[in-house]
C-alpha cells in the first residue's frame, strides 16, 4: 500500500469507528433518514470542499471560498427576486461569475507570484464586500422552482430522503475522483504539488493548470452558494462565514497534506461526513453546546497533521 | 562514431554583468559516445550545459543540431529536439508513481480518460529495457537515488533520444549504484546516443568516457580523447597553467615560524577522514584539492558549522569547545564562504553594517557600537583593504565581487582574530582584484595572522602558502613545505596514482 493511503485508511476507520459509538449510544442514528441528512446538510460544505481539494493538492490554498458562497447566495437571490430571472439561468450567471472570479485570482497568483494565501484572502474582502453591496440585507427567495427542488427527493428504504441538493453534491464527489485521478488535468494538479520547478520542467502547462484550478475551486464554490440558497430559500451577505476553515479541515482530515502533492478526493468526503457526525451527535444528545463540534474538529486536525508527519517521515525506501 | 557532431556550439558566448562565464567556447558531442566534460566551479561548465540545453541563449556563437543552425528558447524547445537533460537533484515528482513519472505529459486517453492499465504497462516494459524490475505504480520517492537517476534517463532517452545531458548525475550515489547507473549509460552510448557527463570524479570520467572537453575560467582548455591522458594530465588541465611561478619571499622563510595558535587533533564525521592540523602565527596553510575532495568539509568542521563527532580543538595551547559558529567566532575564528552571495554578504545591508556586523555579535547585543564607533570602525579597515565603495552606506550587493570579498575580510579583522579561514576567496573575482586579494593575504600572514586558505587555482595556493595541504576523497592524503612546494608535486599528490584512483 503506497504511503499516501495511509491517512485516508486512517480516516474512514476513525468514522467508521465513531459512527459505531454513536450508534451504540443513540440507536436511532443508524438509519437512512440521518444518513440522507448528513448529506442534505452538509451538501454546500462538500462542493466547497472539493474545490479546496484541487487547491490544496496543488500547494496553495483558497480563503475566498465562503465569502464567494455568501456572494452567489446573494447574487442568486437577486437576480430572481429583482432581475426575475428564471433560477437555471441566475445558476449559469452566478456559476461564470464565480469561474471569472478564481480565474483572476489564479492568474494573479501564477503570473504576479504572489502566494496563494495573500491573493484568496483579497479575494475573501472582495467577494464578501461586494456581497454586502449588493444587499446588506437577506433577501428571501420565492419561486415555483425554488418549492419544487426543495419537495423533491429520492426515498431511500427506511424512510430516509436523498435530497436534490444531497444528490448534487454526490455527482460532484463523483466527477472530482474522475478529474483527479483519471485525468491529465489531475495528474497536473498533483505535480504542480509534488515540485512546481520539476512539473514545468517536465512540460506541465504552469500558468493553465493554476488558472483552471482556482477558477474550478470559485465555480465550486459558486455552486455551493447556489445549493446553500435551496437550502436556505434566502441570499444573504454573511451566509457561509469561516466556511472555508471548515474546508480545509475537511479536506486535511481527509488525509490530504496541507503542503500539496499527496492526497484524495474521497477521503475528502469522508472529512465532511465526519464534521456532519459530529454534529448529529450533538443532536441527538441534546445536552452538549454545538460549540463541541468545533472542539472536536479541532481535535481531529490536530491527530492528523501529527499522522501526516509520522507517516511521511517515515518513508521506507524499497532497493 | 561518425564525423558530424549531434550536437555542436561554435564561438558561445555567455556574459553576466562584467563577468564572461563562457568565452568563445567550442564543443562537440559525437553519436555514440560519452563526452565528459570537467571544470572547477566557476570554470563554465554548468553555463555550457543550461546553452546546450536551452536553459540560456548564448550572447555569441550558434548551436548546431546535425548540422544546422537551431535557437532554444526554453529546456523543454531543446527537449523537443531531442536534447534531454538529467540533473544531480533528480528532476521528477517525487509524489507520483514511476508509471506517471515517465508518462506525465503524454498519457495516451480514451474519452479524456487516462488510460491508466496501458500505461502501467508501457512503463513496466521501459523499465525492463533498463534492467529493472520494479512496482511502476509505487511512488518515485519510494525508490533510492539510482533507480530514480535511471527513471529520469528513462524518461530523458524516450522524450528526446538524441542527446543526453546528465549533470552529476553519481553525486549521491554509492559505488554499485553508480556501476548500475553506468551499464545504463553503455547500453545507451551502444545505441547511438551522444552523452554528455558532468562529474567532478575523475575515476569515473576514465571509466565511462571516450573524450573530454576542460573548461577553465570560462574559457575552453581542450577537448582530448581520454586514451590520450592520464589523471594528471586531467587535473593539470582543469588547475592551471602550467607554468613557473614565485613564491612570495616571505612563505619561503619557513624556517622562522611562530608560534602555534590554533591546533586540531583528530577532527572529523561521518564521511570524512579525521585530520590532525597545527597552524602557527604568520602562517598560511593552503588546500589544494579538486572540488569534492573534502576541502570545503574541512572549513565547515574548522568552524563549526558542521561539528565534529571526534578530536578537540585547541587555541594559543588551551582546549576549547567547538560546536557552532557562535563559539567559533567567541575564540577568534573568521570564515569567508565560498558562496559569498548566499552564504557571506548580507547584501541589503550597508558596507558599514557588513563590516562591523561580526563584532556586534561577539560583543552581545547589550554592548552595541554606537554610530560613531561603527563609521571610525568602517572607515579604518574599508582603508586598509582599499574597499571601493561610493560611500559605506550603501548596499553591499551593489559592489563588485572583489570589493565584497574585502568587505568579508574587514568584517573578520575587526574582531582581532586568531585564525582565519577563507574558502575560495578569489572566486568570481576579476584579475586585477584577484591579485589584490593575494596581496591582502600576504599582508596578514606577515602581520602574524594564522590563515587557512582553500583555492582550486593552484598557482595561486602555491603564491602565499608556507605550507600546502593536499585532499583527495575526503581526506587529507599530503603536506608540502618549503621547497617542496611545486605545482607539478600538488598535482601528482591530488591525482593519486591513477591505479590508486580507478577503483
Amino acid at each position: 500500500m503506497t504511503r499516501s493511503l495511509r491517512p485516508l485508511m486512517a480516516t474512514t476507520l476513525i468514522f467508521l469507528f465513531a459512527y459505531m459509538l454513536a450508534v451504540l449510544q443513540h440507536p436511532g442514528m443508524l438509519s437512512t433518514r440521518v444518513l440522507g441528512n448528513f448529506l442534505t446538510d452538509n451538501a454546500f460544505l462538500g462542493i466547497a470542499s472539493v474545490g479546496m481539494t484541487f487547491v490544496i493538492l496543488s500547494g496553495g490554498i483558497d480563503l475566498s471560498v465562503g465569502a464567494v458562497i455568501g456572494f452567489t447566495t446573494v447574487l442568486v437571490a437577486a437576480l430572481i427576486m429583482w432581475m426575475n430571472l428564471h433560477p437555471l439561468l441566475a445558476f449559469g450567471i452566478a456559476m461564470v461569475v464565480a469561474a471569472g472570479f478564481g480565474a483572476i485570482m489564479g492568474a494573479a497568483i501564477h503570473y504576479l507570484k504572489v502566494p496563494s494565501f495573500i491573493v484568496t484572502l483579497a479575494g475573501m474582502f472582495l467577494a464578501r464586500g461586494g456581497a454586502s453591496v449588493l444587499s446588506p440585507d437577506s433577501i428571501g427567495i420565492q419561486h415555483e422552482f425554488y418549492s419544487t427542488i426543495s419537495k423533491s427527493y429520492i426515498l431511500l428504504p427506511g424512510g430516509g430522503r436523498l435530497t436534490v441538493v444531497g444528490l448534487v453534491m454526490l455527482a460532484v464527489f463523483a466527477i472530482a475522483i474522475l478529474l483527479a485521478h483519471r485525468t491529465r488535468f489531475g495528474s497536473n494538479v498533483y505535480a504542480l504539488g509534488g515540485s512546481e520547478t520539476s512539473a514545468a520542467l517536465m512540460g506541465v502547462p504552469v500558468a493553465r493548470t493554476t488558472i483552471t484550478i482556482y477558477a474550478l475551486s470559485s465555480a465550486l464554490a459558486g455552486l455551493a452558494g447556489i445549493v446553500f440558497s435551496l437550502y436556505t430559500s434566502a441570499g444573504y451577505s454573511l451566509n457561509a462565514l469561516g466556511v472555508e476553515l471548515d474546508a480545509i479541515a475537511a479536506v486535511v482530515i481527509g488525509g490530504t497534506l496541507l503542503t500539496g502533492g499527496y492526497g484524495f478526493i474521497a477521503g475528502t468526503f469522508i472529512g465532511v461526513m465526519l464534521q456532519g457526525l459530529v454534529q448529529t451527535y450533538i443532536v441527538f444528545d441534546g445536552t452538549l453546546s454545538s460549540w463541541w463540534t468545533k472542539i472536536v474538529v479541532g481535535v481531529l486536525l490536530f491527530m492528523f497533521i501529527v499522522l501526516q508527519r509520522l507517516v511521511f517521515r517515515a518513508g521506507s525506501r524499497r532497493p | 562514431m561518425t564525423d558530424t557532431p549531434v550536437l555542436e556550439a561554435r564561438g558561445v558566448v555567455k556574459i553576466f554583468g562584467q563577468h564572461r562565464a563562457l568565452d568563445t567556447v567550442d564543443f562537440a558531442a559525437m553519436p555514440g559516445e560519452v563526452h565528459a566534460l570537467l571544470g572547477e566551479n566557476g570554470a563554465g561548465k554548468s553555463t555550457l550545459i543550461k546553452i546546450l540545453t536551452g536553459a540560456y541563449q548564448p550572447d555569441a556563437g550558434e548551436l548546431l543540431l546535425d548540422g544546422q543552425p537551431i535557437t532554444l528558447r526554453d529546456p523543454l524547445h531543446g527537449q523537443g529536439y531531442g536534447i534531454g537533460t538529467v540533473y544531480q537533484e533528480v528532476n521528477l515528482l517525487p509524489n507520483r508513481s514511476v508509471a506517471e513519472n515517465l508518462f506525465l505529459g503524454r498519457q495516451p486517453t480514451r474519452f479524456g480518460l487516462v488510460r491508466r492499465h496501458e500505461i502501467e504497462a508501457r512503463a513496466r516494459q521501459l523499465m525492463a529495457g533498463y534492467g529493472l524490475d520494479i512496482d511502476v505504480r509505487a511512488e518515485l520517492s519510494e525508490f533510492s537515488v539510482a533507480v530514480q537517476q535511471i527513471v529520469a534517463i528513462a524518461r530523458a532517452v524516450e522524450l528526446s533520444g538524441k542527446v543526453l545531458v546528465l549533470d552529476e548525475p553519481t553525486a549521491s550515489l554509492d559505488r554499485t549504484e553508480v556501476q548500475r547507473l553506468f551499464a545504463v549509460i553503455r547500453g545507451l552510448k551502444a545505441k547511438g546516443l551522444a552523452i554528455i557527463f558532468i562529474t567532478h570524479f575523475l575515476d569515473q570520467v576514465f571509466d565511462l568516457a571516450d573524450r573530454v572537453t576542460i573548461l577553465r575560467n570560462g574559457k575552453k582548455v581542450a577537448t582530448q580523447p581520454l586514451s590520450t591522458l592520464n589523471t594528471t594530465d586531467v587535473v593539470r588541465m582543469m588547475l592551471g597553467k602550467d607554468v613557473a611561478f614565485e613564491h612570495h619571499p616571505s612563505s619561503l622563510s619557513s624556517g622562522a615560524r611562530g608560534a602555534v595558535r590554533v591546533q586540531f587533533q583528530n577532527i572529523g564525521r561521518k564521511g570524512m577522514a579525521p585530520f590532525d592540523l597545527a597552524v602557527h602565527e604568520g602562517e598560511v596553510v593552503g588546500v589544494a584539492g579538486l572540488l569534492g575532495s573534502g576541502r570545503t568539509e574541512v572549513a565547515r568542521l574548522m568552524f563549526g558549522v558542521d561539528a565534529s563527532e571526534v578530536g578537540t580543538f585547541e587555541v594559543d595551547g588551551k582546549p576549547v569547545t567547538i560546536r557552532n559558529p557562535a563559539q567559533a567566532v567567541a575564540v577568534g575564528f573568521g570564515f569567508c564562504p565560498e558562496d559569498r552571495k548566499l552564504d557571506g554578504i548580507f547584501g541589503d545591508l550597508s558596507v558599514r553594517e557588513n563590516i562591523i556586523i561580526a563584532l556586534q555579535a561577539k560583543l552581545g547585543w547589550f554592548k552595541a557600537l554606537n554610530r560613531d564607533d561603527q563609521i571610525e570602525l568602517a572607515g579604518r579597515y574599508a582603508e586598509a583593504l582599499d574597499i571601493r565603495a561610493a560611500n559605506h552606506d550603501m548596499p553591499v550587493r551593489l559592489l563588485s565581487g572583489g570589493n565584497q570579498q574585502k568587505v568579508i575580510l574587514a568584517r573578520w579583522l575587526a574582531i582581532d582574530p586568531t585564525f582565519l579561514i577563507l574558502d575560495e576567496p578569489t572566486r568570481g573575482i576579476d584579475v586585477g582584484a584577484h591579485a589584490e586579494i593575494v596581496r591582502t593575504i600576504n599582508r596578514l600572514r606577515e602581520e602574524g595572522l594564522a590563515l587557512f586558505v582553500i583555492s582550486s587555482e593552484i598557482d595561486e595556493v602555491v603564491a602565499y602558502s608556507n605550507r600546502i595541504v593536499v585532499m583527495r576523497d575526503r581526506e587529507m592524503v599530503a603536506e608540502l613545505t618549503g621547497d617542496a612546494i611545486a605545482t607539478d608535486a600538488i598535482v601528482q599528490a591530488i591525482a593519486g596514482t591513477p591505479q590508486e584512483v580507478r577503483a
